[in-house]
């Protein structure tokens, strides 16, 4: 059993369960990965595999130590390298062998993660949810932040104050999406929800921690 | 637009079992009703006005008068919620959306066979 898997979003849909419930779905591109290095505590401290996402890049865009590297693997083409920790129970790997979707089935529990979509510099109203004012009626307060404390005392902002300010392009977590499908022929995997960034960015899709 | 692999999964979950039909059709729409654990079929006859939406959630409008009253579903199409579709006639129309009907009601909101 793999500790998780590299992908792309494709985009959203929806199905239907057999009883009829409409289910939001994200089609997931996940794989084939290759196990570009094994970390052992002996050589480095800590359990883990570098997965290496196999998807086509012109070899001038890889580095050089980058070329060896991948090259130890047996592979000269991964766009998206991430590293899984291994956890008891997880199959041992060795630099070469395949990652595929079919590592895991539909009822499965899985953590996505992704870089959320950029929102520049936003507003509180955007960004933390703030109501805003009337637009309307004479009034005079529309999307402003409102006071952002008391004067004299204390004579500062308190720290960790709500503001406007970049927006987005953070990396996000989804807990807990239940795999609803997976497309063995394809390398697709269906996961309920939504999930983080843009159609075609690339995410992480762990097994669920909890 | 759409990526292939997205739609390629679309296809293959999409109902293909429904005859053919266009806004202006009369069709009869067989839905599935659950009363506890006993499921019984209701018909919706009416004119089909519109289509929505593209992909899975594609939805159809059908409107009927019963009664001298307008009423007006609208039906997930690829849901398991539609059991069958008969087309009772064809109607012959220049636009996509019908909502004119709605405005016009007796002889003045009948359309023509499509030939």
């Amino acid at each position: 059993m793999s500790p998780g898997i590299l992908g792309k979003k494709i985009g959203m849909t929806q199905v239907f369960r057999p009883d009829g419930q409409a289910v939001p779905v994200t089609l997931l591109k996940a794989g084939p990965c290759t196990v570009v290095q094994r970390k052992t505590p002996n050589s480095d401290g800590y359990n883990a595999v570098q997965l290496g996402l196999l998807e086509f890049i012109k070899p001038a865009r890889i580095n050089k130590p980058l070329t060896g590297h991948l090259k130890k693997a047996g592979t000269d083409g991964a766009r998206f390298l991430r590293e899984f920790a291994l956890r008891p129970g997880d199959d041992d790997f060795k630099p070469g062998d395949q990652v595929l979707v079919d590592q895991f089935k539909p009822k499965d529990m899985v953590d996505v993660i992704g870089v959320s979509k950029g929102r520049g510099f936003a507003g509180v109203v955007k960004r933390h949810h703030f109501r805003g004012g009337e637009g309307s009626h004479g009034s005079m307060f529309h999307r402003a932040p409102g006071s952002i404390g008391a004067s004299s005392f204390p004579s500062r902002v308190v720290p960790g104050m709500r503001m406007g300010g970049h927006m987005g392009d953070a990396r996000v977590t989804v807990r807990n999406l239940e795999i609803i499908d997976v497309v063995a022929e394809d390398n697709v995997l269906v996961v309920k929800g939504a999930v983080p960034g843009p159609n075609g960015g690339y995410v992480i899709v762990q097994r669920a921690k909890r | 637009m759409t990526n292939a692999l997205l739609s390629k999964f679309i296809l293959k979950h999409r109902r293909t079992d429904f005859p053919e039909f266009r806004p202006g059709d009369t069709i009869r729409v067989h839905v599935k009703i659950k009363e506890g654990d006993k499921e019984r079929i209701q018909i919706f006859e009416g004119t089909l006005i519109a289509r929505n939406n593209i992909g899975m959630g594609e939805t159809i409008t059908v409107r009927k008068v019963s009664f001298s009253q307008g009423v007006e579903r609208i039906f997930p199409l690829h849901a398991k919620l539609i059991d069958h579709i008969d087309i009772v006639r064809t109607g012959r129309v220049r636009r996509a959306k019908l909502y004119y009907l709605r405005g016009l009601r007796g002889k003045a909101a009948r359309l023509k066979e499509r030939t």
